[in-house]
């Protein structure tokens, strides 16, 4: 080991040298999978729960078949976890999208106005405590229809954080930034965009990157309750319904794999957008 | 052809005979709290003609600040009058630029950004070349040329402060006003910066209102020196006049013997029969 150490400094294999300067942040989290793995399966078999273990799942024929063929689609609900996995995130795009708009744009308005944020605040932090689960009857009963009801649900969960942040983010904006735009007289549209914007950028995204995860909490949620939906959220109840758990467990495991590729994907954005100090 | 136009409108080349430009009339300023009222300042009178330089001085806490912020608008007078050619100051402009202690750039916005902002601002008709020109040869003033792709975090304070000037100059204020400008800066940059700022006023014949705590700055800068009494109800003690010829020399004004003399003064006045009684 420290003779390959030794060697490595002249060694000019591009892959070997990336082994060698990041091996201390691959190692630690591939050891701590395995574990993890490991204890599962002991914990399986000495009976402890009754959950199928990670061998068991891989032997199981459904849901082998769901992890070697992501993309299959036989019309219908029966399609590939990848597919199931992309009609929720269409959703979650939808909702979200539509969340980043009104949460920008009320978070504007609550911060500038001092009046219209001591009339609407109540509200906010009122329905903020609203769980997602509990907009899904609301929603269904409001929309009639499946498809809207989803986007309002993750809509609604997702709304608050970025309202809340972009409030804070345009109250926080620097007086000397005031004073600039005040001696400048600068027009509300130079404003927004020289100072207001880029000042408040940073609480935005922060507003950004936590209601991305609960987006994507809200659509399983939402389309647990839904039924006969093409999602990931379904899939997962119609599997409950037929007593396939492997199934589950590997459908769990592509929400969890999305939702950290949606975290870091917003973190990767934020530090490409964001100005550093 | 556009820059020729720009440098020859404004500007009288001699301040004689002086016209007031900026009259500041028995100006009360009371902030009421929670003890009853606070005067903070009591009945100021100053009348600044165009093309002088002038300073103020006091203690901290006696007001100049307030009186400062009167002029460029981001507070109003209890009572009296603020005329800037006559005509109330209500809210701040363009006409009344101010350079703040701690520059108030837009840290995301270059150098030459944050300069053409406040031209693209007060000028939006200006076509892009007239434009350009003059975020250019302010900048140059200021010797930035080589660092107008830079952002402010980048540079110097020292830099920052030049950048804040450019910016001040850029829209050509009747007014130039600096609060403190170079009380954050080292020594040396400070003697360099106050020598560039005098050049420049001395140049470009503008007028300049400046808020310091130092003796020598003022003493070096000013035309006239405004000595604020100690607040509450602070007012004007005595304005003095700095009689050293322009263009002043630093080394010359410090082997003038009148130099130590007034220097002498203000400090009896302000740490003498002024004082805080503490």
């Amino acid at each position: 080991m420290a003779v390959s150490y030794r060697n490595g400094k002249n060694n000019s294999n591009p892959l070997l040298k990336f082994w060698q300067e990041r091996r201390g942040d691959i190692l630690p989290p591939l050891v701590g999978v395995l574990l993890f793995l490991a204890v599962w399966q002991l914990i399986v078999a000495i009976g402890l729960i009754r959950l199928p273990g990670p061998y068991q799942i891989w032997e199981d024929q459904r849901a082998r078949n769901l992890i070697l063929y992501p993309f299959y689609d036989r019309g219908g609900l029966d399609k590939g976890l990848a597919l199931q996995t992309f009609a929720s995130l269409t959703r979650v795009a939808m909702g979200y999208g539509l969340a980043a708009v009104v949460g920008i744009a009320l978070g504007i308005l609550v911060g500038l106005q001092p009046l219209a944020n001591k009339m609407l605040d109540p509200i906010f932090q009122f329905l903020r405590m609203v769980a997602p689960l509990a907009w899904v009857p609301i929603a269904l009963v409001a929309l009639q229809q499946n498809q809207p009801a989803a986007i309002f649900v993750i809509f609604i969960t997702s709304v608050w954080p970025i309202l809340i942040n972009t409030a804070e983010g345009v109250r926080q904006i620097p007086q000397d930034y005031i004073n600039v735009r005040r001696v400048l007289r600068l027009s509300t549209r130079r404003f927004f965009t020289k100072i207001l914007f880029p000042s408040a950028l940073p609480y935005i995204f922060t507003g950004l990157r936590i209601a991305i995860g609960l987006a994507w909490l809200a659509i399983i949620a939402a389309e647990i309750v839904m039924s006969g939906i093409v999602g990931i959220g379904f899939f997962i109840w119609d599997a409950y319904q037929q007593n396939y758990v492997s199934e589950i467990i590997v459908a769990v495991f592509y929400i969890g794999s999305v939702g950290l590729l949606l975290d870091r994907g917003m973190a990767l954005l934020q530090r490409w957008i964001v100005p550093e100090k | 052809m556009n820059i020729a136009t720009f440098h020859d409108t404004g500007y009288a080349i001699a301040p004689q005979p002086p016209t007031p430009l900026l009259t500041i009339e028995n100006v009360t300023k009371i902030y009421p709290t929670s003890k009853g009222p606070n005067v903070v300042l009591d009945g100021v009178n100053l009348t600044v003609s165009a093309g002088e330089f002038i300073c103020v001085i006091g203690h901290s806490g006696c007001g100049k600040s307030t009186l400062l912020n009167m002029v460029s608008g981001f507070n109003q007078p209890t009572s009296g009058e603020v005329r800037l050619k006559g005509q109330l100051i209500k809210k701040p402009g363009p006409d009344r630029m101010v350079v703040f202690q701690n520059y108030s750039l837009l840290p995301w916005l270059t150098v030459y950004e944050n300069v053409y902002l406040a031209v693209d601002a007060v000028h939006p008709a200006y076509d892009e070349l007239k434009k350009k020109d003059i975020v250019m040869h302010h900048l140059a003033m200021v010797g930035l040329v080589e660092a107008i792709e830079k952002k402010p975090p980048q540079v110097s304070g020292g830099m920052r402060q030049r950048v804040a000037i450019a910016r001040a100059l850029a829209v050509r204020p009747e007014l130039l006003i600096l609060d403190e400008p170079f009380g954050a800066l080292d020594a040396i940059t400070k003697e360099e910066l106050q020598e560039e700022l005098l050049k420049i006023w001395w140049e470009q014949k503008c007028t300049v209102m400046m808020i310091t705590h130092d003796i020598d700055e003022a003493l070096f800068l000013c035309d006239r020196l405004v000595l604020m009494t100690n607040g509450p109800a602070a007012k004007i003690g005595e304005v003095i006049k700095i009689p050293f010829e322009h263009p002043r020399d630093r080394d010359h004004i410090l082997e003038d013997p009148q130099y130590y003399d007034l220097r002498n003064y203000i400090l009896d006045y302000l740490f003498g029969r002024m004082s805080h009684e503490e």
